[in-house]
């Protein structure tokens, strides 16, 4: 930054005092328009739009959508400024915003009539001419506190996943030690990522050891003596538990993609936070209570057969089927994972709703293996959901709400196997909102893991619109005040700081864009902010100018003022920028929107008063004969 | 503008009498009242409600009452048709459904009132805001610090930071004794705050450094001051600019934004009388001499002019 000054030097003393060279206009130039032509895109409003598309990704369009959803629209009194198909959906651009949400339900309607099934969605598509669009260039997207939607910070519940997981191996373990004869002491053996099993004898446990290793991957093996009777313990390795928590959220992830689709989300951002967290944004969602009943059940289904008198008891479990007991195994055919579609619909014989569930290949042959030799015997579906709970326990004198989840297994039906059951098959006895819940999340993967929601930020779309337009007041109001003054203070060079803030205001704009920064509420604080700030450098380089005058001839005075204001500048930017950058790594929400804004203003601001305006009076009072400057 | 010459330094002494009282008044008040702090730190519920016609807050509060809602509090927000509900967690019910439970008990009675926002923030995620938000105005302190000593000498490193230090304590004193509302938007407005007298210290310690350099004469105070004057112009001119866009963000800006836009206005006032007398006092109480300035021959030859 020292070095600036220098390489200054020779190139003043060759040329007339405060001349740049034509590589440097040309720089400046270059650097101001291409900023124009990317802060373009947020002079041009999106679109209010509908977007259609098929459930299953992979399936063509109806050849009459298109036409059949801008019908219905149109017949409704609802202007289409264009529909098109692209990219395997179809979008139908509304002229006016408070027409989305009627048009939505009218083309859900319209298209319930088509065979296929399809998402209606709320959008925002670009009005950005498409030359631009082809450069690259965007708008910023707005944050949910100007777009309106729904933010949710969710927590899994690994302990709950993990306490699942162990008691899924203590039951495979007990099952292998029966199979081969093995004596072993006590049921649960489980103890947090532990595994205790006692034996009767050593010669059983050195059997078991070799037994069970194979299921135990990722396990640490050790012989213990409780006393006189010797135990095999295995230790889950902190890498295994690692891969295991990974999984979890990716497959919770998973489902929660599939789920918001389902919900009718253009642009989601779902998202992994540290270990055991995911983010949630939707934006332009409306109704908070329901998008989070859909996104946050947890339900999965498993499906047994009915114990026969002769099974052993430690292999059975009794549950409550309409009042009296029904003993099934404790052993699943096949579970929620396995489905590969499900749909609701109604029993053409009775009209009771019922789901149909298609399986996948590996789910198929086992129902197919399981049913084949029991024809006659009885099945059991139960339908498993978690549901979120508080409750308040006093923890050092103090009340806390604690947060935890609770188990709900429900015996739904039991119906008797008429005859071998294969990929295809239906649940009945269920009513109408349970059907439809359990098919759209059978549909969408059931989660791994159970989770609840730490932290909700919901904007409704009008306090989204109001924060815009104050933004955008703020922004005009103080720009306004700011030249105002300048102009008023400093003359001629208050009009040259103002053409420079103008140019920052817009290069803040082109790098926030570019960047696909996203523009909050505090983050249009922080341009404020930046509007007030970024004319310190001008200010500081002009009274500098002024304070030089006393001293020496104007030609020269503006030549030190500059050269000796811009070490200043450099040394308080880089420590304000420092203060942005730690801002945006620790803060979170409003402080990082804010963060972004500073620290890109910064930038720039420095630019625009070190090149830009530089380069401005050097052009305007550069190699001529000045008697005297008014500054 | 022509300005006259102030002999700063001759008030240095009643300056730092009244810096160090306003200190003690407000770390008092910290530590008696505390911060009223927000959603954001404190965990809850908060809703905030538009109603087609003015409402009266108190009847929203007896019909949450009434409903069994416990601990809540109802004010207007922004105008008289919009009420803000903040709820502390019940001891019932899934925490993350309460906004639900009041829009709904609040639409029961006017049907046509319309949720304007709803956060709720659980109790950990609440202490870890906090926590992220200390830790990050800390961390600011010291890598400011360490940079100051780095480019200046360790005077005007503890003179920067005396001067912030004394700048945020200010302002968290003057939430604490009105009891202003203390959310992660002000959090961010006070390290703003951090970064404009930030701006304007380094401004003026760039002077002095320079002034003890160049000029020959006079003691250490005489050379304080005639920086400080020589900046005076272009310190007034700042702050005028950026409490002009604060102005901006005050009245337009609406009530999401008042208590960033307060701290900052604030913030700024007291940033830029803490750069002239803070950290110029600090300088003075640490004897500064021109021998601590003196750079080395070899940066002597980098940063002379023509």
């Amino acid at each position: 930054m020292i070095g600036a000054s220098l390489l200054g030097l020779p190139e003043a003393k060759r040329r007339a005092p405060n001349t740049s060279s034509l590589g440097r206009y040309l720089f400046v130039l270059a650097v101001v328009l291409i900023g124009a032509l990317y802060a373009t895109p947020n002079l041009f409003q999106p679109d209010p739009a509908l977007q259609v598309k098929p459930e299953d990704p992979d399936r063509p369009l109806h050849p009459r959508l298109l036409d059949t959803v801008r019908n219905a629209l149109e017949e409704a009194g609802i202007a289409v400024a264009a529909a098109e198909a692209k990219e395997g959906s179809v979008f139908l651009r509304l002229g006016r915003e408070e027409d989305q949400l009627r048009g939505r339900e009218l083309v859900m309607r319209a298209v319930s009539r088509l065979e296929d099934h399809y998402i209606v969605a709320l959008t925002r598509l670009s009005t950005t001419p498409t030359w631009l669009q082809d450069l690259g260039a965007k708008p910023m997207s707005l944050g949910l506190d100007l777009s309106g939607g729904v933010h949710l910070l969710l927590q899994v519940d690994m302990d709950k996943f993990i306490g699942d997981r162990m008691r899924a191996m203590q039951e495979t373990a007990r099952d292998a030690l029966v199979d081969a004869r093995i004596r072993y002491v006590g049921r649960n053996w489980v103890d947090g990522t532990r595994v205790l099993i006692p034996f009767r004898d050593v010669a059983g446990r050195d059997q078991a050891a070799e037994l069970l290793a194979a299921q135990f991957q990722g396990f640490e093996l050790s012989n213990i003596d409780e006393g006189d009777q010797p135990a095999l313990q295995f230790s889950m390795l902190e890498e295994h538990l690692r891969q295991m928590e990974d999984a979890a959220i990716s497959q919770n992830l998973q489902s929660l993609r599939n789920r918001v689709n389902e919900l009718g989300v253009s642009e989601p951002l779902v998202q992994r936070l540290g270990r055991e967290r995911i983010v949630l944004d939707l934006p332009g969602i409306q109704d908070s209570a329901e998008a989070k009943r859909i996104i946050n059940k947890f339900a999965n289904l498993e499906f047994r057969l009915v114990a026969m008198p002769g099974d052993r008891s430690s292999l059975t479990e009794v549950y409550d089927y309409e009042g009296s007991p029904v003993t099934l195994l404790r052993k699943n055919i096949v579970t929620g994972d396995q489905v590969t579609s499900a749909n609701q619909d109604y029993d053409p014989e009775t009209s009771q709703p019922q789901v149909s569930i298609g399986l996948d290949s590996d789910g198929g042959r086992r129902m197919n293996e399981a049913t084949r030799d029991n024809v006659g015997r009885s099945m059991a579906i139960i339908f498993i959901e978690q549901k979120p709970r508080a409750r308040t326990r006093v923890v050092d004198g103090e009340e806390v709400v604690e947060r935890y989840s609770e188990e709900e297994r429900r015996l739904i039906s039991v119906a008797t196997i008429q005859s071998a059951l294969g990929y295809n098959f239906r649940i009945t006895g269920l009513e109408l909102g349970e059907a439809r819940d359990l098919a759209l999340l059978l549909r969408a993967g059931a989660l791994a893991a159970p989770m609840y929601i730490v932290e909700e930020r919901t904007v409704g779309a009008s306090l989204g619109e109001e924060n815009i337009e104050r933004g955008r007041l703020s922004v005009i109001v103080g720009f306004i005040l700011v030249m105002l003054f300048m102009v008023f203070h400093y003359r001629g060079f208050g009009l040259a700081a103002d053409l420079a803030l103008t140019a920052n205001l817009m290069l803040l704009m082109a790098v926030m864009s570019i960047l696909g920064a996203t523009l909050t509420l505090p983050g249009i604080a922080g341009i404020v902010l930046t509007v007030g700030m970024a004319v310190d450098a001008n200010v500081l380089i002009f009274s500098r100018i002024r304070e030089e005058l006393k001293e020496r001839p104007p030609q020269q005075a503006i030549q030190a003022g500059f050269d000796r204001a811009v070490l200043t500048i450099l040394d308080a930017n880089i420590t304000t920028f420092f203060v942005a950058i730690i801002l945006f790594s620790i803060g979170s929400g409003p402080v990082k929107g804010f963060a972004v804004t500073l620290a890109v203003g910064i930038v720039t601001s420095v630019f625009t008063a070190v090149m830009g305006t530089r380069s401005l009076v050097n052009l305007i009072y550069g190699g001529r004969k000045l008697e005297a400057l008014r500054i | 503008m022509k300005l006259p010459i102030f002999d700063f330094m001759a008030k240095r002494k009643v300056a730092g009498v009244c810096s160090i009282a306003l200190v003690l008044v407000s770390i008092a008040s910290l530590t008696l009242n505390g911060l009223n702090f927000g959603l954001d730190f404190t965990g809850g519920t908060l809703v905030e409600v538009g109603f087609p016609e003015p409402v009266d807050p108190e009847r929203v509060r007896s019909q949450l009452d009434e409903a069994g809602f416990l601990n809540g509090v109802v004010q207007h927000f922004g105008s008289d048709r919009e009420v803000l509900v903040r709820m502390p967690p019940q001891a019932t019910g899934d925490p993350a459904a309460l906004g639900d439970r009041i829009l709904s008990t609040i639409q029961a009675k006017v049907p046509d009132a319309a949720m304007r926002q709803s956060n709720f923030v659980g109790p950990v995620v609440g202490e870890e805001l906090a926590e992220s938000a200390g830790l990050a105005i800390l961390t600011a302190l010291a890598v400011v610090m360490l940079y100051i000593l780095f480019r200046f000498t360790k005077q005007f490193s503890v003179g920067a930071v005396g001067a912030l230090a004394h700048d945020v304590t200010l302002v968290l004193g003057l939430f604490s004794i009105f009891q202003w509302t203390f959310d992660l938007a002000v959090v961010a407005a006070v390290l703003a705050v951090v970064g404009y007298s930030l701006n304007d210290t380094i401004v003026v310690s760039d002077r002095i450094r320079e002034n003890f350099r160049t000029v020959r004469r006079g003691t250490s105070i005489d050379i304080i001051n005639k920086s400080l004057n020589q900046t005076l112009g272009r310190t007034l001119v700042t702050s005028m600019t950026t409490l002009l866009v604060l102005l901006a963000l005050l009245l337009a800006g609406g009530e999401g934004i008042r208590g960033f836009a307060a701290a900052l206005t604030i913030g700024v006032v007291i940033g830029t009388y803490s750069s002239i007398y803070i950290a110029a006092n600090i300088l003075v109480l640490m004897n500064i001499s021109r021998e601590d300035l003196l750079p080395p021959e070899k940066e002597n030859a980098k940063e002379s002019y023509p």
